[in-house]
């Protein structure tokens, strides 16, 4: 995946990324998806790409359990999430729901940077700083969920969880 | 069948409780496939789950009776595409055998607490954030997406992380007009909005059993505001006592042992602490009423399910008895429950409330998360009594909300500004 990053910064909670006014009338997550960011950036959604990527500071996702969240935001284009931390439910709601919460520093993004990602390597760089993103490999059972394309898929194909002895 | 840490020998109650309903040795860092106890849905994260459910394949549910889907977050419904969401949770209710709690029952987790289906030592997921509330009932309890929710409603079962656990203590002995809401406050801003995440808080100290059960459900409701997974608390008298013809279930407290591993420890004085604010936007941008005191407010919310359980609507009622709500001022006050909303009636606060220029809704969700019953106008300040205070909660990101104790709240309508509620309790 390739794409530009688009900065906020810390503690960016779920009513931000998709506000309460929006969630509760639809399950029409494209009609969701233009209102993604709204409150914090009006814009947002008129200079995003398909594939670009939401980089954040500590605490991305805080607040509600709302999966609209991670959904609106994969179903405006988003491609990932870099963030130094997630807040934890959104952390699950993400990886369920298919899209890449990648944690990492990422004091030095900056808005606009060109990002790389090849989570299958488990490898990512700045293209436009020339620097390599060392990341946190996910838990084994949340790469499974999303190699697989999300919690919907996976259950479909094994009906429940099987951890496998490991470490 | 476990990663992380080997060979502890003192657990957390969070381990405890994982390990048993896991059936292996739970430590902190590690995962587990744990049996849910009771899981819950609102209107929020029902239409989702059921969508995801349908999505996984799913025909039956594996524990029916321990499912509760609860209709609070717009109720009664605002508007025609809301009302078709709702349709979709009865019919899945009707059709499943699923336990519905329709329009005025009340906040989902008010209700799944008086209907019994939270024990301690229990393992129950919620839709919801503000699940971690049981952890007041020793409880592990916490919220998940609808997803997550779908996925336990199939298989009866979750993966956990086992949390590390901080542990959080308050001593002293609370002055007049200082309340649950306030330690609460204080907390979240000593600890921070993201203090606590991935962590279990377990909540102690003699402050704490001080409190009712109900301000020991303000404080745990409050856990996922400093980012924890839970907020657990032991278990006393007045837990059994509430517990009491609710429940048919052995009741077994579970406490955390002597050696128990934390990664961090807490202590707070409780003592001279005085009625405390979060400014708007952050929940952890707190400070003591006097610094904000004189700000005016058009709109005040009394209820949630922080703050809208009977001794939060007693300790309202008695700064407004007698008095009138300022000219200009909207009072909304929205019970947790229908049981809370009659023992209130009962008692006269409901007429207190109304007399005093107040308007009093439906139980419910009420207003906290922008979807009716008083959503601010642009450039309004509101004072509230729930958990949050993010731009746009309420439903407009024009609006500046404030949070605070129901007596804070009570005393700043009267006056207009926001006021310390200490002048009107004796």
């Amino acid at each position: 995946m390739k794409g530009k990053a688009h900065r906020f910064g810390d503690d960016i909670n779920t009513d931000y990324i998709i506000a309460g006014r929006y969630k509760f009338k639809t399950l029409d997550m494209d009609e969701l998806a233009c209102h993604v960011m709204e409150d914090l950036d009006p814009d947002f959604c008129n200079r995003l790409v398909e594939g670009d990527f939401v980089v954040a500071g500590r605490n991305f996702g805080c607040g509600s359990s709302r999966e609209q969240a991670p959904i609106a935001l994969k179903h405006a284009g988003v491609a990932a999430v870099f963030a130094d931390s997630f807040a934890r439910i959104y952390f699950r709601n993400s990886i369920n729901s298919g899209l890449p919460a990648i944690v990492c520093d990422t004091s030095s993004i900056e808005d606009g940077d060109l990002l790389e990602v090849d989570l299958e390597a488990g490898v990512a760089r700045n293209v436009s700083k020339g620097q390599e993103i060392e990341y946190a490999p996910l838990p084994k059972v949340m790469l499974e969920i999303l190699n697989e394309g999300g919690l919907v898929e996976y259950m479909k194909n094994h009906r429940g969880f099987a951890l496998e002895e490991k470490g | 069948m476990i990663m992380g840490r080997k060979n502890s020998v003192g657990k957390t109650i969070s381990e405890k409780i994982l390990g048993l309903h896991s059936g292996i040795d739970a430590s902190a860092g590690g995962i587990v496939v744990a049996e849910i106890d009771h899981m819950m849905a609102q209107d929020g994260t029902a239409p989702i789950a059921i969508r995801s459910f349908e999505g996984m394949g799913g025909e039956k549910l594996k524990h029916p009776e321990m499912v509760s889907f609860c209709i609070d977050h717009n109720a009664p419904s605002p508007s025609w595409s809301v009302s078709q969401l709702h349709s979709l949770m009865r019919d899945f209710a009707r059709k499943y055998g699923v336990e519905l709690n329709d329009v005025g029952e009340g906040v989902c987790h008010q209700v799944m607490l008086e209907r019994g289906h939270v024990v301690p030592g229990s393992l129950v997921v919620g839709a919801d954030s503000h699940t971690c509330t049981y952890g007041a009932l020793n409880a592990f309890a916490t919220g998940v997406g609808s997803k997550d929710l779908a996925a336990a409603m199939l298989s009866g079962s979750l993966w956990f992380r086992v949390p590390e656990t901080m542990k959080v203590k308050a001593r002293g002995k609370l002055g007049k007009g200082v309340f649950a809401k306030d330690i609460a406050l204080m907390m979240v801003g000593g600890i921070t909005a993201d203090g606590a995440t991935y962590r279990a808080l377990e909540i102690g100290g003699d402050a704490i059993r001080d409190l009712e059960l109900d301000g020991r459900l303000t404080i745990s409701n409050m856990a996922v505001e400093m980012g924890a997974k839970v907020g657990l608390m032991e278990v006393d008298e007045k837990v059994t006592e509430f517990l009491m013809g609710r429940t048919n279930a052995k009741i077994a407290p579970v406490t955390a042992d002597a050696d128990a591993t934390y990664v961090e420890e807490l202590e707070f004085d409780v003592g001279k602490l005085v009625p405390q604010v979060a400014k708007p936007h952050r929940v952890d941008s707190i400070c003591a009423v006097e610094e904000v005191s004189g700000t005016l407010v058009a709109e005040g919310l009394i209820g949630t399910c922080t703050n809208g359980r009977l001794s939060d609507l007693r300790a309202a009622a008695e700064v407004l008895k007698g008095k009138k709500v300022a000219a200009g001022v909207r009072l909304i006050v929205a019970p947790a429950s229908r049981e809370v909303m009659l023992a209130a009636l009962k008692e006269g606060l409901i007429t207190v409330f109304i007399e005093a220029g107040g308007s009093v809704m439906c139980p419910g969700c009420a207003s906290c998360v922008g979807t009716h019953q008083g959503v601010p106008g642009d450039g309004e300040n509101v004072i509230s009594t729930a958990n949050r205070n993010f731009k746009g909660r309420m439903g407009n990101p024009e609006a500046f909300i404030y949070l605070a104790s129901p007596a804070t709240v009570a005393a700043s309508c009267i006056e207009g500004r926001i006021a310390d509620p200490r002048r009107y309790l004796s």
